[in-house]
């Protein structure tokens, strides 16, 4: 499996994405800067980490979203390819328009650190297929934009389609989120964005091992 | 030709900042306070001399970039 990660000025999750691939994977990603204007042609999966992207000036993810890199993310992940955003990469992906919706400040307008628990409502993806549905894994959040909005329709269409990956646990919920969303799949179920961080929970020394059945159903699908 | 550009956020999309902005007037004294929307203001200087033209190019980069269009609205103000 050939993962890229993409750097955006203000990254701060790069580098732990990385390794977390790496250590999962037994290769080392490749870091892609924000304003190259391609991809490696052979890559099986492309990361939008966390940070600020320039600053969050605009939106969060607004300027990161309209960078020279992002126009082939979004042509690859068109093909198919997979494309994992964490947090700000989150926020990037619904601002390119790769996920429906859109990312606000935290219903309690505070920036929030802390584990959450987390359900998993869909393992038929290439992203959660080494987690069953309904565990309950506990997995960091680190935002202040991560409240989750989309309109009754898109919602409705979230839960119909099963588009709903992972779910705040009830009242666990940190930002307000509608439906309790912490992360979503696309239409074709090749792109994920979630708020939480599981590149933060992938090795025990840091507090948990719960991230790892992420990057192992990614490894397991794409190799 | 400058443009003024207004983006704020849709009716019915709640708007937390603002909210703590009423309160916090509420609590200056200002009684009469009711609910309170915040949003964004962003000045352009265009070369574009023809208003037709540039309104179409506002109107663009509104959608393109300036407004998120899935929670903000947006109004072009031009003046000459």
């Amino acid at each position: 499996m050939k993962s890229a990660v993409v750097v955006f000025p203000a990254s701060n999750c790069d580098r732990d994405a990385a390794i977390a691939l790496e250590q999962t994977t037994g290769k080392k990603p490749l870091m892609v800067w924000h304003g190259d204007s391609e991809l490696p042609d052979h890559v099986d999966l492309i990361v939008l980490p966390g940070g600020f992207a320039y600053g969050d000036y605009l939106r969060c993810g607004a300027m990161a979203g309209r960078s020279h890199i992002m126009r082939d993310v979004k042509a690859k992940a068109e093909k198919g390819i997979a494309v994992l955003g964490i947090c700000n990469g989150f926020q990037v992906l619904t601002e390119t328009g790769l996920l429906p919706g859109a990312l606000m400040r935290n219903a309690n307008l505070k920036f929030v650190c802390r584990f959450v628990g987390l359900r998993v409502e869909e393992s038929q993806s290439a992203f959660t297929r080494r987690y069953r549905k309904g565990d309950v894994v506990n997995i960091p959040v680190a935002h202040g934009e991560g409240n989750y909005f989309a309109d009754d329709e898109t919602l409705n269409r979230l839960e119909g389609e099963n588009r709903i990956a992972f779910r705040y646990v009830e009242g666990e919920n940190p930002n307000g989120s509608a439906h309790n969303i912490a992360g979503i799949l696309s239409e074709k179920r090749n792109v994920l964005g979630m708020m939480p961080h599981p590149e933060r929970v992938c090795d025990a020394a840091l507090g948990g091992t719960d991230g790892r059945g992420l990057f192992q159903s990614l490894l397991e699908t794409l190799s | 030709m400058k443009a003024r550009i207004f983006v704020t956020l849709k009716n019915g999309v709640l708007d937390p900042q603002g909210k703590a902005i009423g309160h916090a007037l509420l609590n200056l004294g200002f009684a009469s306070v009711g609910e309170v929307r915040q949003g964004k203001v962003i000045d352009i200087e265009l070369s574009e001399s023809d208003e037709t033209k540039a309104r179409t190019d506002l109107e663009n980069m509104c959608e393109k970039l300036l407004a998120n269009t899935v929670i903000e609205s947006y109004e072009i103000e031009l003046t000459k």
